[in-house]
């Protein structure tokens, strides 16, 4: 249970997971976010309309999957680090999971790296596709991971393989 | 003897913005800061704020600690002293004493501004006081302000904002968190953070406590156990983490000596973080002219801090005739705080300043 754990639960993640059919479109922004507190930068940083307008800066994100295109903006916006982007039109057999990351060394594209699921639990390998760190980004980078396709809505961490696990 | 319309006592969040409002208005402003840097606690704060875009939501502490200071420090208006430690407040003159460089300055207000911050709380255990103990506010100063590592592994006790944040600090520095422990059934930061150091492999152990911590000249490890829901420890749940840092996140306490000295009234209101000054709307105590705002006031987020302190600087300045625009501006802010307070995370401040309306009582 979120409150004890830090790990939000199926029926949580199920309210705001994008339709399967638009998953397999193209990219697509996960926003896991289950507590009302005050902040709205997601709406703010959102140019394509995709995140509705608050009426109150505690209300839940809402975001319109139809209107988002993917593009990650909101990713380095959200102070919770909370918005992710999936991919699962990357290929037949891998989907792209776009990760906010704010650790040094930076990943290299090739990279095999371990993917860890919200728990911090290694659930398979996954490959870096690219990796964002311009000033755009300010200091919340982006690594883009490609991951079995079957593993997009649960992957959401990663760790170097030659980590101490940290 | 210095001689100013408006004093701010604390560069923080609340003292900047303080003297930032009093001194738009027109203000004579004289700011007294006992670090060597403006910024208080924003200076160790490297994660995106919440908030709205007023509040610099989105914007990382650390950088809106640097833009507040580059307008204080451009403002014509306001004289900034730095390592300059108010030490004391005689009401009888409106007098402050600052320790400053080798000497004792005083200091005649009209009005002050008191942002004074507030202390981090302690935990009693077995051997509290062996090296590599700290509070949450001096891990982040050794890491983020003078660049040292505190060690290699760590277990933090307390999973409220402070907790979570600095053990996502700390693992950014390279320390290994063993754990965060934390006695109260429910995580009490925001769920955000707690997910983010969870999905970095953290376990967030809550209701649990910490019994004793071990080592000979420094630590070495620490025994953790489970409460039950009276908060007692449940006998046979003890377990021992390796770690050479514990960091104690367990709540802060309002600084308000100088607020007493003054006469202020204060009250004891738990959900503030202990005893505050009673203050009307405008943060005006219940000495006239005196002012409180940021953590001094009631423990809060910085984004809290920053409109209370915006409050507290348009109404110093409002008594020396600075009045222009003050009513709009100060609705603003009133409508600010209401807004940043509404959800249900703000349940605890709103029972606690409503507590703080009756004089205390429930």
């Amino acid at each position: 249970m979120l409150e004890r754990t830090g790990i939000p639960d199926d029926e949580q993640l199920a309210r705001v997971t994008p339709s399967p059919e638009r998953r397999a479109r193209g990219p697509v922004a996960v926003v896991e976010c289950f507590q009302e507190i005050p902040c709205n930068p997601c709406y703010t940083s959102c140019r394509f309309g995709a995140m509705q307008p608050f009426e109150d800066i505690n209300d839940l994100p809402e975001i319109d999957h139809e209107k988002c295109n993917g593009c990650g903006v909101c990713i380095s916006r959200c102070p919770g680090l909370a918005i992710f982007v999936v991919d699962e039109s990357y290929s037949e057999s891998e989907a792209i999971v776009r990760i906010p990351w704010e650790f040094l060394p930076l990943p290299s594209p090739g990279d095999r790296v371990w993917a860890l699921d919200r728990g911090g639990n290694v659930v398979g390998e996954a490959r870096v596709e690219r990796v964002l760190a311009a000033k755009a980004q300010d200091r919340t980078n982006q690594v883009w991971l490609a991951v079995p396709r079957g593993l997009s809505m649960v992957v959401r961490n990663m760790r170097a393989r030659e980590s101490d696990g940290r | 003897m210095l001689k100013t319309e408006v004093a701010v006592v604390g560069g923080g969040p609340a003292g900047l913005m303080a003297a930032l409002a009093a001194a738009e208005q027109g203000a004579r402003v004289m700011l007294f800061e006992a670090m060597d840097h403006l910024g208080g606690q924003l200076v160790k704060q490297t994660h995106r704020f919440f908030g709205s875009e007023k509040e610099h939501a989105g914007t990382r502490g650390i950088d809106i600690a640097a833009m507040l200071s580059q307008r204080v420090t451009a403002n014509p208006n306001i004289e900034t002293f730095l390592e300059a430690s108010a030490l004391g407040f005689y009401r009888d003159d409106q007098i402050l004493s600052i320790e400053f460089g080798e000497g004792i300055l005083t200091c005649q207000a009209g009005a002050v501004v008191f942002a004074t911050g507030a202390s981090e709380k302690f935990l009693s255990f077995e051997n509290n006081d062996l090296p590599g103990i700290y509070g949450a506010g001096a891990v982040q100063t050794l890491m983020n302000v003078h660049g040292i590592l505190p060690g290699e592994k760590a277990v933090m006790v307390g999973a409220g904002n402070i907790g979570l944040i600095v053990s996502y600090q700390l693992m950014q520095a390279g320390v290994r968190v063993q754990a965060i422990v934390e006695g109260a059934e429910r995580i009490g930061g925001y769920l955000v953070h707690a997910s983010k150091v969870r999905r970095a492999g953290v376990p967030i152990l809550t209701r649990h406590s910490i019994l004793r911590a071990h080592g000979t000249e420094a630590l070495e490890a620490v025994t953790v156990v489970e409460l039950d829901s009276s908060w007692q420890p449940i006998p046979g749940t003890e377990r021992t983490i390796e770690a050479d840092i514990l960091c104690l996140a367990v709540g802060l306490s309002p600084l308000v000596e100088m607020l007493w000295q003054a006469g202020c009234r204060m009250t004891y209101v738990p959900e503030l973080g202990g005893h505050v000054p009673e203050r009307n709307q405008w943060m005006e105590t219940s000495v006239p002219g005196l002012y409180v705002a940021g953590d001094a006031s009631s423990v809060e987020e910085a984004s809290s801090a920053m409109v209370e302190g915006r409050l507290a600087g348009l109404s110093a300045a409002a008594r020396f005739g600075y009045t222009h625009g003050v009513g709009e501006r100060r609705q603003e802010a009133l409508a600010d705080l209401a807004s940043l307070r509404s959800g249900p995370v703000g349940e605890k401040i709103r029972s606690g300043l409503a507590r703080l309306a009756k004089g205390g009582k429930a």
